[in-house]
């Protein structure tokens, strides 16, 4: 029996897609469904072997982990950095789009340097900013002539007013390192707007501002609300940065540390994937309410 | 002055001042990376404000690499990179063909798949992979994180690769099905070599991701030294007080220029069209 070309066509497609999907099915998707299984058990890494599917469920670790200290402040804090952060790195790097728009002498070289806090490893740059930030020798409080302990002081005041100080640098460390990110994808759609437009405005009389408010705000909003979908995302259960600049300490502790520190320094498994579960649970809450509101609010604007 | 005169005057004044920040801000630290790594660790205690060294040292490179172990730390690196660019455009590259030319059984759903392992945060994945390593005695081997880092960037280079294989025009394919080519054979023959500057981009991402991870490194390779990546030689060494500041800037400088180099070097690459005139003659 032959079969239709239409079989073979689904064959050799199923054929080439099935070592992506296999791989991703064997280290994404079942570890998940295994981690979500983990939260319900009481497990730890001496008696991991013990625990099998059918094991006794149980729903200690969340209780657990909501009645340990520290838990609602965490939550609070992730939620300040990831808010702060995304915005700071999404208006910087609309104001940097914006600014290197229109070609001028040495715009390749500025636009490479912005890239690099982006290319380069966080661990390079988590480190760069912890020695110029040093209280003792770094270049920062040398020129300031202080010695302000950016990364491990909880409180400072700054004129008079309490701040957070070691939050607002790690937040100042996340608007720096993915502003460049937010750029890219501005000045990408900037320079694929149709030039008309403007010139229409031009010639009816609108000023710079008028242009940016009326002409090209509302062509960007689409790549806006991308971004900030994306960058809440990353922002909100992202690691490396806050573990690498202050280890969660000094009033940084994100949920991503903590679930860190459940798994490495209590060997909690059970906990720790309560932890993230609850994390992961959050952001979902968070993403529904941004798309229900702001779905609504873009149609509204076209 | 009229409001429009006004504004054009403030934005023409203020726009070289934002650029002029923008730059400084982005590098001026990489600058005082490289100026403090060839310095003395003296001269840092001495004289903390300075931006320029006044005499150049470069022991600070050779204590790091040989003494502070980062040459096997820069092996271990290339090895986990290049073998997880060279597995990841080998599953990719069919399975973005697959996606973009092949109408098979639940192509639409595959997408949704894409994002989700996209957006998903690593911090969950990390626990159930932390404990299946333990479990496999695969912690402490490269292998296990070459895995993880495929598995994580197969399903964005996938996405990347299809929307460049959609604009590969479909006449220049049936042309080679004509002469006699197989399906691998017009992939092999036609595609790939009308997709480089996608096949660039593609192999940057994944060499990114590869050479700048450090969370799974650290899940995975902690306990055995020999076996640490060049980020994670870094954050570990960088909490020590016997080594010098100087000498670990000199670290930063060795794991950082690599991925900035292939950076560049391959971001003008990616600018070459090379569709342009394949339907023709």
């Amino acid at each position: 029996m032959t079969r239709t070309l239409k079989q073979r066509e689904n064959r050799a497609g199923l054929a080439l897609i099935s070592p992506t999907l296999i791989i991703t099915l064997v280290v994404v998707v079942v570890p998940l469904l295994w981690a979500i299984m983990l939260a319900f058990q009481d497990v730890r890494l001496i008696n991991i072997r013990r625990v099998g599917v059918f094991g006794h469920y149980t729903l200690e670790n969340f209780a657990y982990v909501i009645s340990e200290p520290g838990f609602w402040s965490s939550l609070v804090n992730t939620l300040i950095y990831t808010v702060a952060g995304t915005a700071l790195s999404i208006v910087i790097g609309l104001v940097a789009a914006l600014a290197l728009r229109d070609r001028f002498k040495g715009r390749t070289l500025v636009r490479a340097s912005i890239l690099i806090p982006y290319v380069a490893p966080v661990v390079a740059a988590a480190f760069l900013w912890e020695t110029m930030l040093n209280p003792d020798y770094g270049i920062v409080n040398s020129w300031l002539g202080t010695h302000i302990a950016f990364l491990t002081q909880a409180k400072g005041t700054f004129l008079g007013v309490e701040v957070p100080v070691a939050l607002l640098t790690v937040i100042a460390f996340e608007a720096w390192r993915y502003f460049p990110f937010a750029f890219l994808f501005i000045l990408a759609r900037l320079q694929a707007l149709p030039g008309e437009l403007e010139e229409a405005a031009v010639v009816d009389g609108a000023t710079p501002t008028q242009r940016f408010r009326h002409v090209i705000m509302p062509q960007l909003w689409r790549v806006v609300a991308l971004l900030s979908v994306l960058r809440f995302v990353f922002t909100f259960t992202k690691f490396d940065d806050v573990y690498l600049l202050t280890g969660g300490e000094a009033g940084t502790g994100v949920v991503s540390v903590r679930v860190y520190d459940f798994l490495t320094a209590r060997n909690d498994i059970g906990a720790s994937a309560a932890q993230a579960i609850v994390l992961a649970l959050v952001l979902v809450v968070f993403l529904a309410l941004y798309l229900r509101f702001f779905s609504g609010g873009e149609r509204e604007q076209g | 002055m009229s409001r429009d005169r006004f504004e054009r005057a403030l934005f023409r004044w203020l726009k070289p001042l934002v650029i002029l920040v923008l730059f400084l801000v982005t590098a001026f630290p990489f600058f005082y990376m490289v100026t403090l790594s060839v310095r003395d660790i003296q001269e840092l205690i001495l004289e903390r404000g300075s931006i320029w060294p006044r005499s150049f040292t470069f022991d600070t490179y050779v204590n790091v690499l040989t003494r502070q172990g980062f040459v096997t730390f820069m092996r271990n690196s290339a090895i986990v990179s290049v073998i997880s660019v060279a597995v990841t455009l080998l599953i990719s590259i069919p399975g973005a063909y697959a996606v973009a030319r092949l109408r098979f059984f639940g192509r639409r759903q595959v997408h949704f798949l894409f994002l989700a392992v996209y957006l998903f945060p690593a911090i969950v994945l990390a626990i159930p992979l932390f404990v299946l390593f333990t479990m496999l005695g695969l912690r402490g081997s490269l292998l296990g994180l070459i895995l993880v880092y495929v598995a994580q960037t197969v399903p964005v280079t996938v996405y990347m690769l299809r929307n460049y294989f959609e604009t590969v025009p479909q006449s220049v394919e049936e042309a080679a099905a004509i002469d006699g080519c197989t399906r691998l054979s017009t992939i092999w023959r036609v595609v790939l070599p009308l997709s480089k500057p996608a096949l660039m981009a593609t192999g940057l991402y994944a060499f990114m991701i590869a050479w700048n991870e450090f969370l799974f490194a650290l899940l995975f390779l902690l306990e055995k030294r020999e076996s640490w990546t060049v980020s994670l030689g870094l954050s570990q060494l960088a909490g020590s007080i016997e080594i010098p500041t100087t000498v670990l800037m000199a670290g930063s400088v060795v794991l950082t220029l690599p991925i900035v180099i292939v950076f560049f070097a391959s971001e003008r690459l990616l600018t070459e069209g090379l569709t342009a005139g394949a339907e023709k003659g």
